[in-house]
């Protein structure tokens, strides 16, 4: 089984997010950047096929060069070779597209990404890559297992679970739940090492249009000071009379 | 040229976010000037759509989409879509939906926007307003293909009543490219008000010290008709199930009310909460970092204060009833 794991690079979830260049560009000066929280469990699930079922696992990111530590840390984890599009990340489609490309030719059994980016939220790569490979797409995955051709996942619904049966080839996009979060694992000092010598490829992107641009960013707009009270009574009026929530 | 609406109901009922989705197309088309088409799957009563803007409801009515199967949405909805040579499409962000919006962005060759909070701030070129980096900011976003797709957040937007109607016209869709998928097995909580629709959802994190005391937040949530949360740490301990976490790394809460109680308000915690319009937050530490993001706030001991308003608002509801 080979298995495509798409890597994000976002900053860490304590980040302040600050823009430059009169709000045109994310500050990064500061952030720190980590493997997408999302794209973390559904790695780990990967190293558990590699590691009960003898897979192969890639792992692939559209981006700089800035973003090769956090495919080095990919790798220290488990991966056995990492990919990284020399394209500057801009909107979902064309990443979508850029990775397509690639998985064309790995010729991949399963393709796993995350739910959704911390940065750009998009929730899209993964179901696009799907319909661009036409391979099944299970979203929002929970649990994963692999029996030969046939692949079992549960997926969050509003309200519940959903349990599938599908074929491969596969695209998942998945969330914590896929693996739990004490399955998740710290590189260790052998990890490191040892990433250094596996293979990390530069390719050239594909000539994709993007098919959004975002122009301009905006904080939100500062919260006004907490309303403190005292009783309980209080409490149940504002709510009633003033925000009108009850 | 209309812009086109994806209206998704449940076992045939419309949801909330269906008649917001609608008031959105409604709002976006009076500013292109043109017309709203409402597409809807195996639903009731469609005719309705009309009330919040809808011209025109693509009724397609078929048995192989019972079942919820993002691939048969998708092509069935691209299939509306392409008949009415739609320009915008719009969908709400509903965990079916947002499964659904890559594969028809693929299938309609367009730009996609998810988490739209507003309508869209210029329509030549066309600019949407979203919201990135998990609620710590927005984004002005162009999309530059001939046809577009967004997904607007939830409670976003308003619903609007308007004195309207809508033809219904139905539509037999063909299916041609459906995947063999057999689901196995659905369980649904179907007693409570999930977190995704809930109006009002009640929080509780750490500082209610162990499950043992959880009946507090039940309790409260059943006054409310709420949905019941909790911090991560909550549900990484096993306290509470983790359909339940919320925050940046969990479901995201964008509800009317939100009361966060023994919660400290990390930045991770809050970013996934703050599209909520009201929260109310109730902890022992004025330090918590929770009051400098909460509208109302009170400082005290949970298991006073908790017993003592669920008496007052059942007191409350049983006056106001
Ligand atoms: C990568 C990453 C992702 C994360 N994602 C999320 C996420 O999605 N969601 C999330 O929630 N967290 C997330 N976290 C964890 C987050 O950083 C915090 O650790 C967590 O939110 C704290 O949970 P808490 O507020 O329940 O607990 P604590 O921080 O321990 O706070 C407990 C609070 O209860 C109060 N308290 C104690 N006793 C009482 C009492 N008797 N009455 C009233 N109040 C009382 C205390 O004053 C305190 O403020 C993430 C962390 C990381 C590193
Ligand atoms: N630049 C990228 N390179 C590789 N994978 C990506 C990239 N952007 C997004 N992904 C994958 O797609 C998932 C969803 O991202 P998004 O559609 O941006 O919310 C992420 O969790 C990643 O698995």
């Amino acid at each position: 089984m080979k298995i495509l794991v798409c890597i994000s690079h976002v900053p860490d979830t304590t980040s302040r997010i600050n823009f430059s260049d009169n709000n045109t560009k994310f500050d990064t000066s500061g952030v720190q950047f980590v493997i997408n929280p999302n794209d973390e469990f559904c790695l780990t699930r990967a190293m558990w096929f590699k590691e009960k079922q003898g897979a192969t696992v890639h792992v692939i990111n559209v981006g700089g060069p800035e973003t090769e530590p956090t495919l080095r840390k990919a790798l220290a984890i488990g991966a056995d070779e990492a990919i990284r599009i020399n394209t500057e990340a801009t909107d979902g489609y064309s990443v979508a597209k850029q990775i397509a490309a690639v998985a064309k030719e790995g010729g991949y059994d399963l393709i796993i990404g995350g739910r959704e980016s911390i940065d750009y939220n998009g929730g899209m790569v993964p179901g696009m890559l799907a319909k661009m490979l036409n391979y099944g797409f299970i979203n929002t995955c929970i649990g994963l297992e692999i029996d030969g051709n046939t692949a079992t996942a549960t997926r969050e619904i509003d309200g519940g679970t959903e349990t599938i049966k599908t074929e491969l080839p596969l695209v998942v996009g998945g969330q914590k739940g896929i693996v739990e979060e004490s399955d998740l694992r710290i590189p260790n000092m052998r990890g490191i090492m040892q990433a250094r010598k596996k293979p990390l490829s530069v390719k050239d992107p594909i000539d994709a249009n993007s098919a959004t641009q975002t122009t301009k960013f905006e904080e939100p707009a500062p919260k006004g000071d907490v309303k403190l009270v005292n009783t309980v009574d209080e409490l149940i009026d504002l709510l009633h009379n003033d925000a009108k929530v009850i | 040229m209309s812009v086109l609406v994806y209206t998704e109901s449940e076992e045939g009922v419309f949801k909330k976010t269906a008649f917001e989705a609608v008031s959105y197309a409604k709002g976006l088309a009076d500013s292109l000037n043109t017309t709203v088409t409402a597409v809807t799957i195996n639903s009731k009563d469609v005719a309705q759509l009309g009330k919040y803007g809808a011209n025109k409801v693509i009724d397609i009515q078929n048995d192989a989409l019972q079942k919820f199967r993002a691939d048969a949405y998708a092509e069935a909805i691209t299939e509306a879509a392409k008949k009415e040579g739609a320009k915008v499409v719009v969908l709400t962000s509903t965990t079916n939906s947002k499964y659904v919006a890559p594969l028809l962005a693929v299938d309609l060759d367009a730009g996609f926007v998810s988490n739209v909070v507003d309508l869209p701030t210029s329509t030549k070129p066309f600019v949407v307003k979203s919201s990135v980096f998990s609620n710590k900011a927005f984004a002005e976003t162009e999309i530059k293909t001939d046809v577009k797709l967004i997904a607007v957040a939830k409670n976003a937007y308003q619903v609007k009543e308007v004195d309207g109607s809508a033809e219904v016209e139905s539509l037999d869709v063909s299916l041609a490219n459906i995947k063999d998928v057999e689901v196995a097995d659905i369980e649904k909580s179907t007693d409570k008000v999930t977190i995704a629709d809930a109006e009002i959802v009640v929080s509780g994190g750490r500082g209610l010290k162990g499950p043992e005391n959880w009946h507090l937040i039940e309790d409260l949530a059943e006054v409310l008709g709420a949905a019941t949360a909790c911090s991560k740490p909550v549900s990484d301990m096993g306290w509470r199930p983790h359909e339940e976490h919320v925050g940046q790394t969990g479901k995201p809460v964008a509800s009317n009310l939100y009361i966060a109680i023994g919660i400290s308000g990390a930045i991770q915690h809050l970013a996934g909460v703050s599209a909520s319009k009201v929260k109310v937050v109730i902890n022992n530490d004025p330090e918590a970092p929770f009051f400098k993001a909460a509208d109302y706030g009170i400082v005290g001991d949970a298991f006073e204060i908790v017993p003592e308003l669920i008496e007052k608002l059942k007191a409350f509801k049983a006056e106001n009833a």
